[in-house]
Order: structure tokens, then C-alpha cells, then sequence
């Protein structure tokens, strides 16, 4: 039988790769995609743990996740939209009209 | 080995390869179809934990619909003319790695440090029980209704939002 650890370490792997991604990509819709990696990885561990405890409640959060993230990036899509037509780039080192 | 264990292996792998190639990949489009395979693989795996329900909503919702506005924007935004900026500042990216390693350590040693792994396992009757979309629509309208309208609230304004947002120029 498969342990919990297993489920766990490539839950923790993903996430991180997902870190990886945000650290080093420059271009903002593919840091997008890491951190959709990340929650991912997030809800994983979340069906892993509620599919081992036999507890429905850690799935039911994966589903809130799931709708928290589609509204994440829809949200976050369209501000990448909104900048595009100002700068006519999404490169994340040249987006820096809020830095002080 | 199980089948279980095989398909276990099988999907991780590919879940952990497309994981890699969606961050490593240079083009923004070969990043996203990557993700889409690690989606699908993800769903495998809620599959083996007997979580039927998220495995279809994985599908539909995340390499269904998130992929396509993720695909739509791309396409939108012309990816390739961005490509000159990919200037490869090796110190960082080794920084990076570093430091994701460091925290992958930290997790496995945390992971492993505890014996939960070991003292758990899955009871398949009870875990298929609650996979179920009849077990876990009995409980999202029940107990947990009033997080399910503010998700639904949470939903329409970022619909909203997103159309004013995207719609307005900015200055």
C-alpha cells in the first residue's frame, strides 16, 4: 500500500518547483503558473490527508481552493491585461510603478 | 507491486517531470501545455486516493477552464516577442534553486520527522465513502452552506472585476 509520505514528498516537491518558477521566471503570466503549481501541490496534501483520516472536510476545503483560485486568476489575468496596454510588456522587472 | 503502486509511480513522475518543464521551458505556450499534463496527472492521483469528485472538478475546472484563459491570454499578448527579455542571470537562478532546495530539505526532513506517515493507512471502504459527489454535496449544503454562498459571492465579484479591470485604461 502507498504511504502518506510518498503523497506528501511530491506534494513538497511541486511546491517547491513552483517556488523555483516564481523565483526565476521574468514573465508575469508564467509566475501565474507556478503559483498555480503551488496551490496544487496545496491541495494535494489536502485530499491526502482527508482520503488517509477518512475526514470529507479536507476535500471540501479543495473545492473552495479551486474556486478561490479560478477567481484568482481571472482577477489576476486581468490586471496582467490591464498593464500590457500600458507598458505593452509583461516582464515583471520592467513592472515597477509601485516601487518607491 | 500493486497496481496501485504502479499507477502511484507512474502518475508522480509525470507529475514531478511536467512540474519541472513548465518552469524551465522558454516558451510561455510549452509552459502551459506542460501544466496541463501536470493537471491531468494530478487528477490521476485523486483518483487513487479515491477522491472521484475533485478528480472530475480537477479536469473540468483547472485544465479546462483555467488552462484555456491561460492559453487565451498567451495568444493575446504575443509570448514570443517577450523572449528577448529571458536574459539568463545565472547567478540568481542558481540562488534560487539554492534556496528551493534548502526548503525541499526542510519539508522532507519535517515529513519525515513524524511518524504520521506510518500510522496512518487508508481504510479504502470509508475514504470511497467520502468521494463520493452524493457524500460531499450532502455535507457542502448542510454544515458547510454558508462558506458555499461566500464562494459563490467571492466568484461573481471576481467576474465582475475582472471585466471592469481588464476593460478600463488605465493612467
Amino acid at each position: 500500500m502507498i504511504q502518506l509520505d510518498y503523497f506528501l514528498l511530491l506534494s513538497a516537491f511541486m511546491f517547491i518547483v513552483g517556488t523555483i518558477g516564481v523565483l526565476t521566471r521574468r514573465n508575469a503570466i508564467v509566475v501565474f503558473m507556478s503559483i498555480e503549481l503551488m496551490l496544487n501541490s496545496a491541495n494535494l496534501t489536502f485530499v491526502a490527508y482527508s482520503s488517509f483520516f477518512g475526514d470529507v472536510v479536507g476535500q471540501l476545503f479543495v473545492f473552495f481552493v479551486m474556486a478561490v483560485a479560478a477567481a484568482e486568476v481571472a482577477v489576476g489575468l486581468a490586471i496582467i491585461i490591464a498593464i500590457f496596454r500600458n507598458k505593452l510588456t509583461v516582464n515583471i522587472d520592467e513592472i515597477n510603478i509601485l516601487k518607491w | 507491486m500493486e497496481l496501485a503502486e504502479i499507477l502511484f509511480l507512474a502518475f508522480a513522475s509525470i507529475a514531478v517531470v511536467t512540474a519541472i518543464f513548465t518552469v524551465i521551458s522558454r516558451s510561455p505556450v510549452i509552459s502551459a501545455l506542460f501544466l496541463v499534463i501536470n493537471f491531468g496527472a494530478l487528477s490521476g492521483l485523486y483518483l487513487l486516493l479515491s477522491a472521484q469528485f475533485l478528480s472530475v472538478v480537477q479536469v473540468i475546472v483547472y485544465a479546462g477552464a483555467i488552462m484555456v484563459l491561460f492559453l487565451f491570454v498567451l495568444m493575446l499578448l504575443r509570448p514570443e516577442k517577450e523572449d528577448k527579455y529571458f536574459v539568463v542571470n545565472r547567478k540568481m537562478k542558481i540562488f534560487a534553486v539554492i534556496v528551493g532546495l534548502f526548503l525541499f530539505g526542510q519539508l522532507a526532513f519535517a515529513i519525515f520527522a513524524s511518524d504520521i506517515g506510518q500510522t496512518v493507512s487508508i481504510e479504502s471502504s470509508r475514504s470511497e465513502q467520502i468521494g463520493k459527489i452524493a457524500y460531499i454535496g450532502e455535507n457542502l449544503y448542510t454544515t458547510y452552506l454558508f462558506p458555499f454562498e461566500a464562494i459563490a459571492f467571492v466568484l461573481l465579484v471576481a467576474t465582475i472585476g475582472a471585466i471592469v479591470i481588464s476593460k478600463k485604461k488605465l493612467d
